[in-house]
């Protein structure tokens, strides 16, 4: 167990390309932190930086205090899961976790007593002596889990060890390294590119874009004040809702229609000296259907009625899909985010939001419905740099 | 092959259904229509097949069993395992026989390290990779007697180069030993860069992440060699292990250019050369090639028996 600091960390390639840029993160003993972002962030160089299969550029890492840039990974004492696994083929189940003991000269009666204790708590008694070749993708997702924990390493480095599983056993394997990891007290660094397996993984998330760190924090609080636009965007699902608005004398004008600020907002965007023209953010959860809400209540946001695209119906609640006429927010980061969920820029004719309604709704599909929103619950942007103006200090 | 014996068993089977149901039949029957057009459509290769290989493996073995010397022609009769006899009690075959191995054994083991060795550089090689390889297979594109050739006269004495600079007081290749290690050495040369080619395919099946994993579990750069990479490339290296024994076991033209099989040097291929084609005895030059097509065989035999059993993943018992 260990504590794994990564001071000014960077990564150039021969080439000039910069991979990994400044990266500053103190990973605390015991603690599971998850770096995402999309492909080519640099969060698999950042994992194969700390386990020494790639070298450091610049800035130093240092594993329990002690500088380790220069040590070779079987020196490091740490573990790593690969996403193909990277179980020895020609080794039977047993042989494969026992390799690292063996390695380290460890003596044959510990060697079968750490390798059933490993088997017997990811459930793997029975296969001891199958090859991998015969084993299903979950088993050799444990296995590979296996060799990483007899070892007793200080830190368990997993590089999106999930994501060549089917969805269903993804989650069932999602709660296991969840319980595996606090079971066991590891340090844990994990690698992937699904904001659920972030958010529902880590102590902290370490949200990654070109290279560049976005954003540390708790799952929950990267969800409530991410730092800027691309955090926001890539954090939640389904995502959050972006229309361009523009604000005048404490008035914000979007397709949804003008509104006014309310005071806290409005503090917080004057003192972060605001441009006039904006990018709102809105969560999904934070609409619902004008219709069951009372007077009261409904004067604390705004609405706007609007047809619905698609209706989903998830049983404990609805999600309504509608298009909004109008322009739609611009900026690179939103660009980016686009890109990596493979869409092909949404649509000219307006803004797509995704809205969470209580299951009580009456919305249908191709009916107009008047939606309501909290507007307290509003996060504004800078277009130019994607600074989220209403962070709290 | 499979297809014949596929069609065997399930002809084995096809009676009992046939006299049950007459809906059965219909089906078998396209089935057998089918077996047929597989079997013609094998014909043409299986002919020429046996045209080219199984013609001459049976009329050696026919002459194998008769005394046949061309210089006596008004003598031939068949002998039964006469001549078999006549070779296996004697000690020049046996001395061949013995030359044989030697080199087969000590030319493919050193092959096999130097083979390995150059498809390491060859597979790391990031700057010129493509001269690299080329430059390396230059000797495999010598044709062997050329190369031979001037294996010859590097050594020969006074005036080859090596002789001068190694051995100048002695003529090597008229000396036994030193004569079948300058045989052996021409050997390797010529065919380290066909075992590397073979290795180098080897390599590329052993998967980076597998490798890296083998580091990050404490292996030295050596324990990754011979404990992942070794066992992972076990069948390419047991596939260039068995092409080399086969080839090598069938010496013959750097022995010719370079030593004749003067001094005991001969291979075993030497010696049927010299009874068939300078003896002109046609039986017992055509028992020694049926003794080294079953050297051969044998050889084979044994690397497909072990390659068989060994493949990793061939134990598939139990597959889920």
């Amino acid at each position: 167990m260990a504590e794994i600091v990564l001071d000014k960390v960077t990564k150039r390639y021969p080439d000039g390309a910069l991979a990994v840029s400044d990266v500053d993160i103190t990973i605390a003993d015991g603690e599971f932190i998850i770096l995402v972002g999309p492909s080519g962030c640099g969060k698999s160089t950042t994992l194969n930086m700390i386990a020494g299969l790639e070298d450091i550029t610049t800035g130093e890492l240092r594993i329990d205090g002690q500088r380790v840039n220069e040590r070779a990974p079987k020196d490091r004492d740490i573990a790593m899961v690969f996403q193909s696994y990277a179980l020895y083929p020609h080794m039977s189940v047993r042989e494969n976790m026992a390799f690292p003991l063996r390695l380290a000269k460890v003596d044959k009666d510990t060697v079968t007593k750490k390798v059933e204790e490993a088997a017997r708590i990811l459930d793997l008694g029975q296969h001891l002596d199958r090859k991998p070749g015969n084993l299903s993708g979950g088993q050799r997702q444990r296995v590979a889990m296996g060799r990483a924990i007899v070892r007793d390493p200080k830190a368990f480095l997993m590089d999106e060890p999930l994501s060549n599983l089917d969805a269903k056993l993804r989650v069932q394997m999602r709660t296991s390294v969840s319980k595996l990891q606090r079971r066991l007290g590891t340090t844990t660094v994990y690698v992937t590119h699904d904001q659920t397996e972030a958010m529902t993984l880590g102590d902290r998330v370490v949200v990654m874009r070109g290279g560049l760190v976005q954003q540390i924090g708790s799952p929950q609080f990267l969800y409530e004040q991410p730092k800027n636009l691309f955090v926001a965007g890539f954090i939640g699902s389904p995502s959050m809702n972006f229309v361009p608005g523009s604000l005048e004398n404490g008035q914000l004008s979007t397709p949804l229609g003008a509104f006014p600020l309310t005071d806290r907002i409005r503090s917080l965007v004057e003192s972060a000296n605001a441009p006039r023209e904006v990018v709102v953010g809105l969560r999904p959860e934070h609409f619902e259907d004008a219709a069951l809400l009372d007077d009261s209540a409904k004067a604390s946001g705004g609405a706007f009625t609007a047809t619905v695209d698609v209706l989903e119906s998830m049983g404990s609640d609805k999600f309504a899909y509608f298009t909004v006429d109008g322009d739609t927010a611009t900026s690179a980061e939103l660009d980016e985010l686009a890109a990596d969920l493979g869409s092909t820029d949404s649509s000219d004719s307006g803004s797509q939001l995704v809205t969470r309604l209580s299951a009580a709704s009456a919305a249908a599909e191709g009916a107009s419905l008047e939606v309501w929103f909290d507007s307290d619950k509003i996060q504004i942007f800078d277009p130019q740099d994607g600074r989220n103006l209403t962070l709290e200090s | 092959m499979s297809h014949t014996a596929d069609a065997g068993a399930e002809a084995a089977q096809d009676p009992a259904p046939d006299a049950e149901k007459g809906k059965r039949k219909a089906v078998s029957e396209g089935k057998r229509a089918e077996r047929k057009l597989g079997l013609l459509l094998c014909a043409p290769a299986a002919l020429v097949m046996i045209a080219v290989t199984g013609y001459p493996i049976f009329y050696s073995l026919w002459l194998s069993l008769q005394r046949y010397d061309l210089r006596f022609p008004d003598q031939r009769e068949f002998i039964g395992l006469e001549n078999y006899i006549t070779v296996l009690t004697n000690s020049y075959w046996w001395t061949s026989f013995g030359v044989t191995s030697l080199i087969t054994v000590v030319s493919v083991v050193i092959e096999l390290v130097l083979g390995m060795a150059l498809a390491l550089i060859m597979h790391r090689t990031i700057v010129a990779r493509g001269l690299v390889r080329t430059v390396a297979l230059i000797p495999y594109g010598i044709v062997t007697v050329v190369a031979a050739f001037s294996w010859r006269y590097a050594w020969t004495k006074d005036t080859g180069y090596l002789a001068a600079l190694l051995a100048p007081e002695s003529d090597l290749l008229t000396q036994r030993v030193p004569a079948l290690a300058i045989i052996t050495l021409a050997e390797v040369w010529k065919t380290v860069p066909f075992m590397a080619l073979l290795l180098m395919a080897g390599l590329a099946l052993v998967p980076d992440d597998l490798l890296k994993a083998a580091s990050m579990d404490g292996a030295s750069a050596w324990q990754r060699f011979t404990k992942v990479m070794i066992p992972v490339m076990k069948p390419a290296i047991l596939v260039a292990l068995l092409f080399r024994t086969l080839d090598a076991f069938r010496i013959f033209d750097n022995i010719f250019v370079l030593t004749n099989g003067a001094q005991q040097t001969g291979s075993v291929s030497m010696q049927t050369y010299n009874n068939l084609i300078k003896g002109l005895n046609l039986g017992i030059g055509s028992t020694m090639s049926v003794l080294i097509f079953l050297a051969v065989a044998v050889i084979a035999f044994i690397f497909i028996k072990v390659f068989g059993t060994s493949a990793p993943g061939s134990d598939n018992g139990g597959k889920r």
